[in-house]
């Protein structure tokens, strides 16, 4: 895909409150105001009124998973709560601070934006997806340890996988490529210099081999 | 000195689990029959809780209970509660409600009837000094750690005569110092230049809000915290929840940023433990984005007036300072005290005054962030020495020079002497590598619409504590585990200190373990992860736990080989005797023959002079390997000092008021350098958070109706990628003669000297245009250049 497809593909809040509403989901104001509250039950029988768990099928890190999910309920709280995968943060739960990033058929989006059950037959990578088999480091994760690119780690896993979807669509990007691409993950720590040194070691890695 | 393992980089141990996400911060963890729960924050500045109706929020299905102020440890005024039955700012905790998932706790939250009677509250400090007075609190307006809780006014004579010299007002102070004869001081100089000035309040923004998981087992509480520290957290976590300290197990393996607001226990993380214990089921608290804006602290604000007298030379002769402190609602940080202490040691006037006052305002409470006062205050001072060198014909890195503290220059009111200070060593080798004088013939250099600026900015902070314990321990596989009860605060310091005792025993680092993050694995007492402490006081207790457990190595191969202990000398892997090589005993069949001696060799009798805390760790790791354990006796005094010098080239486009920074060189006087990729990063992380305290983030609180604005990441702004050049980083590699190996502390300074470095750019660009205010806002800018008034009053704070 030319350009930077995750800018123009990240959802607006607009389209988010939109599919919640379509969705049949009661969304409270307090819920809008307090962020993106829904569907945190492990376990057990929902109670919330005007919503009813669906069972799903997504593609998530190459396995297919099935699991029940609400209407309004977003894909990093399935992620997260469902399907056992932390990697994926929330540090702010609206599509601001990008430490929930995933990929969904290659492109970046912020998974506390995207609704479950939008991404039905879909492709999902997460930072638990992006290594080897085996548990072996992407170069990307390597790059970043060996330029120290994480300070307090928290926004690393979207930095990495915006780093790995960056280099999926442009293997040997500038300096300024990497740092549009990653724009949309903020790091609270200051650590860009390292994050952008990180990417551009790895893609030196990845275009060698 | 060359070590083996000091100024050489290494991966630390949990970097690897940052990358691939397996790093467990508190909100991942899961516990069979956990429940959520959510905070009912108030919805107005002030007010009093005159009754709360759950009734029918607990009929809900899923809800499983409520937690009021009235079941919670009370804490004594003026210290932030719990929960609250008059709450300050809004957003202030008033109840929890668990239930079995979020939405159904929140949709009980909207179902409970709070019947509050508002309560009159104050937005600005200066109003709650006038004698038309609004209080932020029923029972002062006046007080922080130090000063205590009091009613202090000032007079319309003081407000009156302040309008006229267009200054702020100095009326009667909360606390005040002076050396010197600063009257004498202004008289003999050449030149005297006194502004008033405001520095906004700024949120933290961790990325991580301060969420936190608890559940009780066995008669033990357990806590998953988001906390900078781990042992400091456990005797004020405790007291929040009422229990003692060996009924906690603490776990804070990884924090997602505090940057000072989450140094040591704060309120809000005891409420899930609480809740826990009163429903028997645990209880996760997510704190969303919005809720951190309230719960999660700001940076002090500050509304202030320097009077700075400088002989012909540029020396500052007398300097006299005001701060008003914007506090919040409760008892926060002593912003306005650091700032005075930095300007006594970066300048190191001759004679010197000052005075302040820390005013409550109904807003979230202040706690420390990064640099609390000495960055704000350099970001108002520093312009101030370009003002003076401008009309003294000085350049402005000669006045900055001229003024820098030296190695016996002391700080504040009691003349604590520093333990070094190599500013003028960084000064000049910064401006070596910026090549200052190439770039400052640029200064006001026109392109088209766009003018070239050129900034210095330093920056200090206190580096470094004495006093904490060490504690490692050899085990019979010939490891090396370093118990460290200091925090993951992102900086690697808890590995790079760790590092230290290493390098004391000289061992390799593959053979070291790091035991940290969780108080079941046995740590000593130190003190939190804040305060760019870490580098010199963890070096401290490392050290010394390292040389009781050398002492006793060679006290053992003493006893097994005869002669003294001081015949016996150390290589990495042996202990042998200097005199006959050949006799000499493994560290791991030293390890073994601690255990099987006992006593102080493997823990059995420890050291009186330690901690509790310290004494049930080695207690509990008795006999599993010769423990080294000992309190910091070191020789201590003095103030351990950091610094920073920064010099930034910005392009301001004069159409716009849009800025571009083309370089930032800062350069640490930090001791001797532990981890070169870690020192370089936290440079430049201070970097980038010294722009968004210079010209991006603030917050803002409505003073009609008392509402926060600023309550997301793109209101309030954090700088982003794109915000952000390359950055270049350098640092003094000076040792601090009171460190062990040399080491202090440096994690603070960066951002003000990045912070002031980049105001003095920007006024630099405007031909001098001083501001007197932080952050500098493209509407500012735009009315500098276009010679308009700015929009903003000049003491007005939250203005957009």
């Amino acid at each position: 895909m030319a350009g930077f497809p995750d800018e123009a593909s990240r959802y607006s809040r607009r389209e988010f409150i939109k599919r919640v509403i379509a969705s049949g989901a009661v969304a409270s104001a307090a819920t809008y105001i307090y962020g993106g509250l829904s569907a945190c039950s492990t376990k057990g029988q929902s109670v919330v009124a005007g919503g009813v768990e669906r069972l799903v099928s997504i593609n998530v890190n190459g396995q297919l998973r099935r699991v029940d999910v609400m209407p309004q309920e977003t894909l990093a709280m399935t992620l997260r709560y469902k399907l056992g995968l932390t990697g994926t943060k929330l540090g702010c739960d609206r599509a601001e601070c990008g430490a929930c990033t995933v990929m969904i058929d290659d492109v970046t989006y912020y998974s506390c934006s995207v609704l479950t059950h939008s991404v039905r037959a879909r492709n999902v990578v997460t930072i638990e997806g992006v290594g080897g088999p085996n548990g072996e480091l992407h170069p990307v994760q390597q790059a970043f340890v060996d330029e120290l690119s994480p300070q307090c780690g928290f926004c690393t896993p979207g930095q990495v996988v915006s780093a790995v979807a960056l280099l999926k669509r442009n293997p040997k990007p500038t300096r300024d490529e990497c740092r549009a691409a990653l724009a949309g993950n903020l790091c609270r720590c200051g650590a860009y210099d390292n994050y952008l040194n990180g990417v551009m070691r790895a893609a030196q890695g990845v275009s060698s081999t | 000195m060359t070590y083996k393992l000091l100024g050489k980089n290494f991966t630390p141990p949990d970097v690897v689990a940052k990358v691939t996400g397996q790093a467990k911060y508190a909100e991942d963890f899961r516990v069979d029959g956990m429940v959520f729960c959510r905070l009912l924050g108030s919805p107005m500045p002030h007010a009093r809780v005159r009754r709360i109706d759950a009734s029918e929020a607990l009929k809900m299905p899923g809800v499983v209970g409520i937690l009021t102020a009235d079941e919670v440890t009370p804490q004594p005024a003026p210290n932030p509660t719990i929960l609250t039955n008059e709450p300050r700012y809004i957003g202030e905790p008033i109840l929890a409600v668990a239930a079995v998932d979020e939405t159904t706790a929140q949709d009980a939250i909207e179902k409970i009837k709070l019947d509050l009677e508002p309560l009159p509250f104050v937005i600005d400090p200066l109003k709650s000094l006038h004698p038309d007075f609004v209080d932020a609190r029923l029972d002062g307006n006046v007080g922080v750690q130090g000063v205590k809780l009091q009613t202090l006014r000032w007079t319309e004579e003081d407000f009156a005569k302040a309008r006229e010299e267009g200054h702020l007002p100095t009326g009667k102070p909360a606390q005040e110092w002076a050396y010197g004869d600063i009257e004498a001081g202004f008289k003999k100089s050449k030149l005297v230049i006194e502004e008033s000035f405001v520095t906004a309040s700024n949120s933290h923004h961790s990325m991580e809000p301060r969420t936190a998981m608890a559940y009780w087992q066995n008669g033990k509480c357990f806590v998953h915290g988001s906390t900078q520290s781990q042992s400091f957290v456990v005797p004020g976590l405790c007291g929040l929840i009422g229990i003692k300290p060996d009924e906690l197990v603490y776990i804070a393996e990884f924090c997602g940023g505090g940057f000072g607001s989450k140094g040591s226990a704060y309120v809000v993380m005891a409420i899930p433990a609480l809740m826990s214990k009163k429903i028997n089921k645990p209880v996760m608290m997510r704190i969303s984005r919005a809720e951190e804006y309230a719960v999660g602290c700001a940076r002090v604000g500050f509304i202030g007036r320097a009077k700075l007298g400088f002989g012909e030379d540029g020396r500052l002769l007398a300097a006299d300072m005001y701060i008003v402190q914007e506090g919040g609602a409760h008892n926060g940080f002593w912003d306005y005290r650091n700032a005075a202490d930095a300007l006594s040691i970066v300048y190191t006037p001759e004679a010197m005054r000052w005075r302040g006052v820390p005013v409550y305002a109904n807003t979230p409470t202040r706690s420390a962030q990064r640099g609390p006062g000495e960055n704000q205050i350099a970001c108002a001072l520093e312009p101030l020495f370009d003002l003076a060198a401008r009309q003294l014909k000085i350049d402005p890195l000669q006045i900055r020079k001229l003024n820098a503290p030296k190695m016996n220059s002391q700080v504040g009111d009691d003349r604590r002497t520093v333990t070094s200070a190599y500013v003028n060593d960084a000064l000049d080798k910064g401006a070596a590598r910026f090549k200052w004088a190439e770039r400052r013939a640029r200064s006001g250099q026109r392109n088209g619409n766009k003018v070239t600026g050129i900034g210095i900015g330093q920056a200090y902070h206190p580096a470094g504590f004495n006093g904490f314990d060490g504690l490692v321990r050899i085990t019979p596989d010939g490891r090396l585990h370093i118990h460290t009860g200091v925090g993951n605060l992102g900086t690697f310091s808890h590995s790079g200190t760790a590092r230290i005792a290493a390098e004391a025993l000289k061992y390799d680092w593959e053979q070291c373990v790091v035991e940290r993050g969780d108080t079941r694995k046995h740590l000593p007492w130190n003190i939190g992860q804040f305060g760019s402490n870490t580098s010199f006081t963890m070096a401290r207790t490392n050290y010394v736990a390292a040389m009781d457990a050398l002492q006793k190595m060679k006290e053992i191969a003493a006893k097994d080989f005869g002669g003294k202990p001081d015949d016996y000398d150390i290589d990495g892997s042996r202990v042998f005797l200097k005199a006959n090589r050949a006799r000499s005993m493994t560290y791991a069949k030293v390890a073994e023959r601690a255990i099987a001696l006992g006593g102080k060799f493997s823990g059995q009798e420890l050291p009186a002079n330690i901690n509790p805390m310290t004494k049930a760790s080695a207690t509990a790791l008795a006999g599993s390997g010769l423990v080294g354990v000992a309190k910091d006796t070191l020789p201590a005094g003095g103030e351990t000092a950091a610094f920073a010098v920064a010099f930034i080239e910005i392009e301001l486009d004069l159409e716009t008021g849009r800025f571009r920074i083309v370089d930032c060189l800062n350069v640490g006087d930090c001791g001797t350098v532990i981890h070169p990729m870690g020192l370089e990063t936290q440079i430049k992380g201070g970097t980038v958070q010294g722009f968004g305290l210079a010209v991006l983030e603030h917050i803002v609180f409505d003073p009609q109706n008392g509402l926060p604005g600023n309550v997301g990441l793109y209101q309030a702004k954090p700088p982003t990628y794109l915000d952000v050049p390359d950055l270049q980083a350098d640092w003094v590699d000076q040792p601090d003669p009171m460190s062990p190996m040399g080491t202090k502390g440096i994690g603070e300074p960066p951002l003000g000297a990045a912070a002031s470095a980049l105001v003095c750019a920007i006024s630099d660009a405007l031909g001098g245009y001083i501001f007197n205010r932080t952050p500098i806002r493209p509407d500012m800018i735009i009315s500098a250049i276009a010679k308009l008034p700015p929009a903003h009053g000049p003491l007005q704070i939250h203005t957009a």
